[in-house]
């Protein structure tokens, strides 16, 4: 094998690594704000993944050009999830909240199954088979979009926490329930735009994923625990932590399922899980809790 | 103690007690093979329910990965009698030290690294998937196509083997219920059991007032996965096949856990209840979905059902039976 | 009900230049300190002045940067707060920290599974703590179903119970009542002369204070200002410098 092959590998994984990030960024938000794990989270995704590939098959848009709309529609599921639903169990122990959202999880699957069927589904777009060449490098095209999109949509989602009152208004809360009551935001609201803009950024990930891999009901919870992994290991509430986790995830599978074998590739992940949470439990850019 | 426990319920409570156990003892003679198999499911999730709930009901430790105590006790005994002939009455010890290894081990890690809620369910959680994805790599225990017991047209029932009829399985499964039971309510009652609770209820305040922390946490946790390995062994014995593609998977944790919580987490009855609250319901939802031909159906109000069980009984239904029975003795001193 | 009552009074504290620093914010700096076998010294201070701190380094909840903590002359460093309660170290929090689902007798119960591992008799001398205290009616009621000042009752039963030789009392008179007050602190002057049991406590209750304490501590910006008898330390200027200054910004 040459050096080509592995950076090649390592390329692609980098550009996959970005709508990992991405989606984890989705957990990371909810998390770091209202304090709940999102154990729907891969079924959230795959939902968007499902609608992208209903626009794309009814009314013939790409995947990237339907992405705000499935963000959007993810937006106002999440809204109204944390405002009527997720909300009630705010002050119920770890592993009710965690039974509410693996119900959920479980819900939407059976939504999926009954809609779409238990096979596997595409979207083949019609540049899915191009590719660049820069150099030795050759990479897919759809994959260096893919990339893109996740980089811009992440950006924008920073632009938003930091440049924007509501965004401010936000990580308020996160950092300090009581001194944001105390202020007078209003948390509930903030909460569940909080909770909608974690589902959208699953939408806006779901939407990219399509033109990277089939789609069926049952995806979910191995995005549910990837994320996990990315945002444990990034640091879980750090933004800036999900991407980083996402993209050295990203990379790591890929040389593994290289190296070893892929069916391997997430144990490779496990293993690196386990090694963060005992040498540093608050992630590589996570803060020290208290 | 068991002495002491019937003193201080009331009448009603032991009555109904005596009808249920009485009803269970009997049960194989009274219903069909289908009635029976269900029984038999009820009472294994009775059964490792009561083994989780001793860590999160009493000792407060979450844990979502409990599958992989049911696997290891289940691959232990199995490869134990496939390869060398091992019966079970033996392997089970093996099959109980390794649960209670990697029980420790996990309890170990997260315990001295001080990682507490949601992230040390997560890392029970890791070690079951992770550990799932190596068993399907280990072409000596059958890798992703499984491992299987020989299975052979028995005529008579062999206890020492775990070879017979459903009726064996209900009566080995029930009297594994009713042991742990029993253990539990002793526990509950003991230095240990009381020193888990102030754990469960203030980890500081446990401290300070003389609770070793790390070393009763443990001890919640090799007893937990110990009794949760057991119930592997059985069920290995039971259904003949295991398949690390859906015995190490998160979704057979939170199997594990659904009864006790939905019977009310941190109860002696609760993990029962559950069990037979929600088996049969999973049954009748089959029988009534069978006709619609539309995968999902049942699955959908599979998981409506809990989640209206965690918003609005989310103490669980067995303090809520409790009361609309009226079982609570006449002083104070319940459970 | 000490043990070692027979033999005098124990529970002897030192404290040798412990200091603590939370980031760049210095908690407690540099402060010494004994309290002698069979008496009981108070800790006074402003708000934020390191009191709960200093308690907290005693009991080892928060290990000490410097320093080190001595209890009848053996020293404490290293040891994790149940070692340190088995030891002869009782606590209570300042703010009350019952176990909400155990009723009364079984909370104290825990505290008297320090020194036993019979339940039964954890139980026994858990009651008799309860009566003394005078919850005895309540010792099968649930901490959420009690009063403010039972709650506050509770927590000084429970560290009674581990049958300490120095009891860290954390503000238990906070909130209580002029004769709920006056009934505490006869309790502990009984506890005190009849076993000898040393106590140390941070109090804001000028009245508890000046009853119960043969000396009196005082903190203020994490650092010992005066160490002496209650009346003295009360005449001290720059302790009054220091309240005067705290309640005028308060």
């Amino acid at each position: 094998m040459s050096g080509g092959l592995y950076l090649n590998v390592a390329v692609s994984g980098l550009l996959t690594g970005l709508i990992y990030g991405l989606s984890a960024l989705g957990l990371s938000v909810i998390f770091g704000v209202i304090r709940i794990v999102n154990f729907a989270h891969g079924e959230m995704m795959v939902l968007g993944m499902f609608a992208t590939l209903v626009l794309f098959r009814a009314l013939g848009i790409d995947p990237l050009l339907s992405l705000p709309l499935v963000a959007a529609a993810l937006f106002a599921f999440g809204y109204l999830l944390q405002d009527l639903v997720v909300r009630r169990v705010a002050h119920l122990a770890d592993h009710m909240q965690f039974l509410l959202m693996a119900s959920i999880a479980v819900m939407l699957i059976s939504v999926c199954l009954m809609l779409f069927g238990p096979d596997a589904q595409n979207a083949q777009v019609s540049y899915g088979f191009d590719s660049f060449a820069i150099g030795p490098l050759l990479v897919d095209k759809v994959r260096v979009y893919a990339g893109a999109a996740a980089l811009v949509v992440s950006g924008l989602l920073f632009a938003f926490f930091h440049y924007t009152p509501t965004g401010k208004a936000i990580r308020a809360c996160g950092d300090n329930y009581t001194g944001a009551l105390v202020v007078g935001l209003n948390v509930r609201r903030l909460y569940a735009l909080t909770f909608g803009i974690g589902t959208a950024c699953l939408g806006a990930a779901g939407a990219i994923m399509l033109l990277l891999v089939d789609v069926h009901p049952y995806l979910g919870p191995s995005y549910t625990l990837l994320a996990f992994i990315i945002v444990i290991i990034g640091g879980m509430g750090s933004l800036p932590g999900a991407l980083l986790g996402g993209i050295l995830i990203g990379v790591s599978e890929a040389l593994a399922g290289v190296i070893l074998q892929p069916s391997l590739k997430s144990a490779f992940s496990f293993g690196l899980l386990i090694l963060v949470l005992l040498v540093r439990p608050q992630g590589l850019l996570g803060k020290v809790a208290r | 103690m068991i002495a002491r426990i019937i003193e201080s319920a009331s009448p009603r409570a032991l009555a109904l007690l005596a009808v249920v156990t009485l009803a269970l003892l009997v049960a194989p003679w009274l219903v069909d093979s289908y009635v029976l198999s269900v029984l038999i499911i009820v009472l294994y999730f009775a059964y490792v329910g009561q083994a989780w709930n001793l860590m999160l009901g009493f000792a407060g430790q979450l844990s979502l990965g409990h599958a992989l105590f049911v696997s290891l006790g289940a691959y232990t005994s199995a490869a134990l009698f496939i390869k060398f002939g091992v019966p079970p009455i033996i392997g089970v010890f093996a099959a109980i030290a390794m649960a209670v290894v990697a029980g420790c081990l996990i309890g170990y890690l997260g315990f001295r690294f001080s990682i507490r809620g949601v992230y040390f369910a997560l890392l029970t959680i890791a070690f079951a998937e992770f550990t799932g994805i190596i068993v399907d790599h280990i072409s000596w225990l059958g890798a992703s196509s499984g491992l299987f017991l020989p299975v052979k047209n028995q005529q008579s029932n062999d206890l020492l083997n775990l070879r017979g009829s459903p009726t064996m399985f209900y009566y080995v499964i029930l009297a594994l219920t009713g042991l742990a039971f029993a253990l539990c309510s002793w526990l509950l009652n003991s230095k240990l059991g009381l020193y888990w609770q102030a754990i469960r209820e203030d980890q500081e305040a446990a401290e300070a007032s003389g609770v070793p922390l790390f070393r009763y946490k443990m001890i919640a946790v090799a007893i937990s996965s110990g009794l949760t390995g057991i119930g592997g062994v059985w069920y290995a014995f039971y259904y003949n096949n295991l398949f690390p593609e859906t015995m190490f998977k998160t979704s057979q944790s939170v199997e594990i856990i659904l009864g006790s919580v939905v019977g009310g987490v941190g109860t002696l009855f609760g993990p029962i209840l559950g069990a037979f609250v929600l088996t049969p319901l999973g049954e009748v939802l089959t029988a009534a979905t069978d006709g619609m031909h539309l995968d999902g159906v049942k699955s959908f109000f599979w998981g409506f059902c809990v989640a209206a069980i965690v918003l609005f009984r989310p103490q669980g239904l067995w303090p809520w039976i409790y009361n609309v029975l009226g079982l609570a003795p006449k002083k104070e001193g319940e459970r | 009900m000490s043990a070692s009552a027979a033999t005098g009074p124990v529970g002897a504290l030192t404290v040798r230049n412990i200091s603590k620093r939370f980031g760049g914010l210095v908690a407690v700096s540099e402060v010494s300190f004994t309290v002698a076998a069979g008496e009981i010294h108070a800790l006074i201070g402003p708000n934020g002045a390191g009191k709960t701190t200093t308690f907290n380094m005693i009991a080892g909840a928060q290990p000490p940067d410097t320093g080190d903590v001595l209890l009848d002359g053996v020293s404490l460093a290293g040891l994790r707060p149940d070692q340190i309660c088995r030891a002869g170290v009782g606590r209570t929090f300042q703010i009350v920290r019952p176990f909400n689902e155990l009723t009364l007798v079984e909370n104290v119960a825990v505290g008297a599974l320090a020194w036993t591992d019979d339940v039964a008799e954890a139980r026994d001398h858990a009651r008799g703590v309860l009566e003394l205290l005078g919850l005895g009616d309540k010792k099968d009621a649930r901490p959420s179903s009690i009063t403010l000042p039972d709650r506050k009752c509770l927590e000084v039963a429970r560290a009674l119970a581990t049958k300490p030789k120095l009891l860290l009392l954390d503000e238990v008179m906070a909130g209580l009542r002029p004769t709920e007050t006056d009934r505490m602190v006869a309790i502990f002057k009984k506890l005190n002369a009849d076993t000898g049991l040393t106590i140390l406590l941070i109090e804001h209750v000028m009245r508890a204070v000046m009853a119960l304490s043969h000396r009196v501590l005082v903190l203020n910006y994490g650092r010992l200002i005066a160490d002496g008898k209650p009346e003295e330390v009360t005449r001290d200027p720059e302790v009054l410098a220091c309240y005067l200054g705290a309640e005028a910004f308060d």
